[in-house]
């Protein structure tokens, strides 16, 4: 099985989040990246299945040179290949165009991506890469067995799951829950020094102009003083929640 | 011309989040001067929504679509926009519509902005605010294309009524065999679904385990809320990974979040952020999440909880 796991290079969930050039750029100084937390639950999930059912795992970043290290660290939890398209992120839909066009041209079997990256929120890039593509698309997926060419997939819908049967090949939008947490590997001396010598392919971009803009960001307004309520006084919450706020 | 609003319903019945995208599509439409079609699929009853602004209703009725394919229903909401030339097409947040929507854009050669919160500041160019960063910052995003997507943040826009009543067509899309069958659904059906709630009551590793959680429950029956927790929590397996909220976990966007023994971690609070009114009970007035709170109880959950829940029961009972 060839499975391809996109990995998107997102601010570590700590960092502050701040904007520079009159609020229409993310200051990525003193940011730390990391590898997006959903692409991390799918790449795992893809070296179980290396591990356990033969797999050739490619990671595969839209992005500039300075992705390459997040690319690395994919390596070093095992993936065995890395493709970087050299393309600056304009928004969801033309980094999907790129990554349609590593997935007609590389063949794969299985496309993972996390259901959302946890900069931007577009959560649009893995539906995208299917509807381009043409291939089957589950997303919010928390569970998924391959036998063949067949996949049984679960899920998540609101207030509950779904197990869909579909056929390979497949993108799948995954979250936390396609591994456990504690599934999650970091990467010892061995993986990373193997990391260095893996091959980064560098692909030039396919033509695509973006579909949207951002214009400019806003931080949000201060919020307003909270109001303590005593252990011995809760119908004053009560009173409060139904009469203040009125959410009762 | 008109706009397109894809209200959802369940069961044959319109979910509430129908008439918050309706609401919005109107908006959409008196700033371009159009009127709004709803698509329904399967809806037995369309008549409510004439009062949230809708003109007309394009009503699907196939077998084919009882149960819920993101390929398909796409289809049925790319053909209904064709049909009305839409140059906007408003969807809402539900994991249902977030599925479909790429794969509408995709077809539609459309922009697609998710996570919208208010009516567009501008129609030329077209721009929308929508949260990023999972709540730490709002961005102002301009949509290019001809045809636009707009995916709407639950409970961000909320209910305005109009006096209308809308026409209803019967509209017959179709559908093409999906590569994707449904083979079975497994939903509790008497609990409410966190993205469809108006309260949500969230426990954390303060309640200590599992057996704890009873208490929850019951506050969130007394309100009518739905049931979350802390990532922790569900990487114990204390409770469903579905009930995990935050910046890793659902977002919650609830009128009312009441934080029980979560101590409010940045990663938490940028996935709750965008609900309206948050409460905190927990032992530790040093708790991060009193910074983020608009009310908050310093106490123990075991001694606070039991005692609100009587209290909440007294009220409404008086109601
Ligand atoms: C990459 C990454 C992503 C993450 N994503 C998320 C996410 O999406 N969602 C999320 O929730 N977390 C997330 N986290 C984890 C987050 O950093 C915190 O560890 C977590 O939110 C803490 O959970 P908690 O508040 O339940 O537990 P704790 O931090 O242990 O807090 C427990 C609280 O309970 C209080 N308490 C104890 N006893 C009582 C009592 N009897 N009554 C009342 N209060 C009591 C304590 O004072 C304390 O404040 C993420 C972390 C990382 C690194």
């Amino acid at each position: 099985m060839k499975i391809l796991v996109c990995i998107s290079h997102v601010p570590d969930t700590t960092s502050k989040i701040n904007f520079t050039e009159d609020n229409t750029l993310f200051d990525t100084n003193g940011v730390q990246f990391i590898i997006n937390p959903n692409d991390e639950f799918g790449l795992t999930r893809a070296m179980w299945f290396k591990e356990k059912q033969g797999a050739h795992v490619t990671v595969v970043n839209v992005g500039q040179v300075d992705t390459e290290p997040t690319l690395r660290k994919a390596l070093a939890i095992g993936a065995d290949e890395a493709i970087r398209v050299n393309f600056k992120p304009a928004d969801g839909f033309s980094v999907a165009k790129q990554l349609a066009n590593v997935v007609k041209t590389g063949g794969y079997d299985l496309v993972i991506a996390g259901r959302e990256s946890i900069d931007y929120n577009g959560g649009m890039v893995p539906g995208m890469i299917a509807g381009l593509t043409n291939i089957n698309f589950v997303n919010t997926c928390i569970g998924i067995e391959v036998e063949g060419n067949h996949a049984t997939v679960i899920r998540e819908i609101d207030g509950g799951k779904e197990t869909v049967r579909t056929s390979l090949p497949l993108v799948i939008g995954v979250q936390k829950g396609i591994v456990e947490e504690s599934d999650l590997r970091i990467p010892n001396m061995r993986g990373i020094m193997m990391a260095r010598k893996k091959p980064l392919t560098v692909l030039e971009p396919v033509e695509s102009n973006s579909e949207t803009t951002s214009v400019i960001f806003e931080k949000p307004a201060p919020k307003g003083a909270i109001k303590m309520v005593d252990t011995d006084n809760l119908d004053e919450l009560v009173n409060l929640l139904h009469n203040e706020a009125k959410v009762i | 011309m008109s706009v397109l609003v894809y209200t959802e319903s369940e069961q044959g019945k319109l979910k509430k989040v129908a008439f918050e995208v309706a609401s919005y599509a109107k908006a959409v439409a008196n700033l371009l001067g159009t009127t709004v079609t709803a698509i329904t699929i399967n809806t037995e009853d369309t008549s409510e929504l004439g009062a949230y602004g809708v003109d007309k209703i394009l009503n699907v009725t196939n077998e084919q679509l009882n149960t819920f394919c993101a390929t398909s229903y796409a289809e049925a909401i790319k053909q209904a926009a064709q049909k009305e030339a839409s140059k906007v097409v408003v969807l809402s947040s539900s994991a249902n519509s977030k599925y479909l929507a790429p794969l509408v854009a995709v077809s539609l050669n459309a922009g697609y902005v998710s996570n919208v919160i208010e009516a567009p500041s501008n129609t030329a160019p077209f721009t929308v605010k929508r949260t990023a960063f999972t709540n730490k910052a709002f961005e102002q995003t301009a949509i290019n294309t001809e045809v636009k997507i707009l995916g709407v943040s639950n409970n961000a826009f909320g209910l305005v009524e109009h006096n209308g009543a809308a026409a209803v067509e019967s509209f017959s899309p179709e559908i093409s065999e999906s590569g994707v069958k449904v083979e079975s659904v497994d939903k509790a059906s008497n609990k409410v679904s966190i993205a469809d709630a108006d309260i949500v009551v969230s426990g954390g590793r303060g309640l200590k385990g599992p057996e704890n959680w009873g208490m929850i429950e019951e506050l969130a029956d007394v309100l009518g809320a739905a049931t979350a927790c802390s990532k922790p929590v569900s990487d114990l397996g204390w409770r469903p990974h579905g009930e995990h909220v935050g910046q890793t976990g659902k977002p919650v966007a609830a009128n009312l979040y009441i934080a029980i023994g979560i101590s409010g971690a940045i990663q938490h609070l940028a996935g709750i952020n965008a609900s309206k009114v948050k409460v905190v009970i927990n032992t530790d007035s040093e708790a991060p999440f009193f910074k983020a709170a608009d009310y908050g109880v310093v106490g123990d959950a075991f001694e606070v909880v039991p005692q609100l829940i009587e209290k909440l029961k007294a009220f409404k009972a008086q109601q």
